[in-house]
């Protein structure tokens, strides 16, 4: 394990989900499950933030802001989409202010499947996030531009 | 006066689970004004009648919120055996109080966390967060969801809960309440908590009555208001009476919501006692036609369904006003005055649910 995965911070963003991923994601930072236990940390700012947790599908109105908390987090990073709606739009695909998944607007690295998604499943995909910011710090992996374009 | 300046709150911001905007314009510490924008959580989901079928419509209206999804399937069940004049079964409708009160328990306990978090106090968070996890295990049992039930459909309940684990349910409730009188008793004890909150976000009576408050804002002001006095499910055949503050400000909400949790508690509990046995779902043929409007109450306040059916397997048209929206307006009002540090405990004192909302 290297030093990047030792405590990773979290931003969490809700996208257009139904909350239903959200509170799990709380519930992931609460007793029960307790993350903090393994340095994770929740932050409310973008610029101390380490993985991006997005939850519900890409809308018209949260496109800019999705793209915004990407741009501001530092290099590397990276991105998890939590709940079948962050993956692929969901129950909600067929709806006309829904894009689809978040990696209609960012680059995504991890994919959390569940309506609604488990804490156990989360506590796993970040774990696995961890393993893609090891590469990306070591230069091993790909990494993006702050739009999302691929770095050559 | 002094200088005006604009501060934008959100739609990211460490206290909101959900992204809403304010511009707060602020003289000084105080606010003037407080301009909301939504839209961020936005799908347009009523217009999916047109396109789904009208039994799959139950778990998008669940997904309308995913903190009162049983609550939102009952009230549109509920909205189309009205139209279609289908007998639910008894059991199935006690059911139904079981699981809707259910969630309202797991909501406020979720509500006074999050209340504790934004007054600073994380231990007090944690703790109701801990007891909470309590009432999702209770809900899985029966459900097999935590969070999503997924068990209410057209006619009934999709399935059945055996007498040994509604025997445990009971029992796991007898715990959880005594747990929830400690989370209660700092609440309404903590000389801290009050100081930080009395006389904080006020809504008098006259304005709340006015302005269409609803739910745990609207009791908190004095009027004596609550949806499920209206008798649907089961609730007419049990014994119960709203709760009602006269204190008009955060910690007459805190109290509400606090005093609610017993009462659903207590609830539970007739339900259980009371249930028949029997079948807990009928079977429902053909397509709804006409019109029907249901009013169930939220966690959050009450909720309307507007339901209009034309004979085919697609909804004409499906309209929900959820209570947060009723809200907003008293919000607005709460805020011209206060300091900006308080913003985050009035705007959470409504419990705001975005996704029902903007939908």
């Amino acid at each position: 394990m290297g030093i990047m995965s030792k405590s990773p911070w979290i931003l969490h963003y809700d996208g257009s989900s139904c909350n239903g991923c959200d509170i799990e994601v709380l519930a992931c930072l609460t007793p029960l499950y307790d993350v903090e236990r393994f340095g994770i940390v929740n932050t409310g700012n973008p610029k101390h933030a380490d993985i991006l947790l997005i939850t519900g599908a890409v809308n018209e109105q949260n496109k800019e802001v999705v793209t915004n908390l990407y741009a501001q987090m530092p290099d590397p990073k990276v991105v998890v989409a939590l709940g079948t709606c962050a993956t692929s739009g969901g129950i909600f695909r067929e709806c006309y202010n829904v894009q689809g998944g978040i990696d209609t607007t960012i680059p995504v690295d991890v994919y959390v499947p569940g309506c609604a998604v488990r804490p156990e499943a989360i506590i796993e995909g970040v774990v696995k996030a961890l393993g893609v910011l090891e590469l990306r710090a070591a230069g091993k992996a790909q990494t993006h531009t702050p739009t999302g374009k691929v770095k050559a | 006066m002094g200088t005006r300046t604009v501060i934008p709150f959100g739609p990211q911001h460490p206290v909101l689970p959900e992204p809403v905007h304010l511009d707060l314009v602020m003289e000084d510490e105080k606010i003037v004004e407080a301009i909301p924008s939504l839209g961020y959580v936005h799908r347009g989901l009523e217009k999916l009648a047109a396109k789904k079928d009208f039994n799959d419509m139950v778990f998008v209206s669940e997904r309308i919120c995913g903190i009162c999804s049983f609550i939102h399937s009952m009230a549109y069940s509920t909205a189309i055996e009205n139209i279609m004049k289908v007998e639910v079964p008894e059991r199935a409708q006690y059911l139904r109080v079981m699981w809707a009160e259910m969630s309202r328990v797991h909501s406020h306990l979720l509500w006074l966390g999050l209340a504790a978090d934004a007054l600073g106090y994380e231990s007090l968070f944690m703790h109701s967060w801990r007891v909470r996890e309590k009432v999702l295990d209770v809900i899985e049992e029966t459900s097999g969801g935590r969070v999503i039930f997924g068990t209410c459909k057209i006619g009934g309940v999709r399935r059945d809960v055996d007498a040994a684990t509604l025997d445990k349910t009971l029992k796991m409730f007898d715990d959880i309440e005594v747990e929830c009188q400690e989370i209660v008793h700092v609440f309404a004890g903590d000389p801290s908590v009050h100081k930080r909150v009395a006389g904080v976000g006020i809504l008098s009576k006259d304005d709340a009555y006015a302005l269409g408050a609803v739910g745990p804002v609207l009791r908190a002001s004095g009027v004596t208001w609550d949806a499920r006095k209206l008798g649907y499910a089961a609730y007419g055949k049990l014994e119960w009476e709203p709760v009602v503050e006269t204190g008009c400000d955060v910690p007459a909400r805190v109290l509400v919501r606090a005093k609610e949790i017993f009462q659903s508690i207590g609830l539970i509990r007739q339900a259980i006692k009371k249930m028949p046995k029997g079948p807990v779902e009928v079977r429902v043929t053909g397509n709804p036609n006409g019109e029907t409007i249901m009013r169930v109450e939220q966690p959050r306040g009450e909720l309307v369904y507007h339901i209009q059916a034309n004979g085919t397997k697609n909804l004409a048209r499906f309209r929900v006003r959820t209570p947060t929206f009723a809200n907003i307006p008293p919000l607005v009002k709460m805020l011209p005055g206060c300091e900006l540090a308080d913003v985050p405990i009035i705007v959470l004192s409504i419990d705001p649910c975005i996704s029902c909302t903007e939908r």
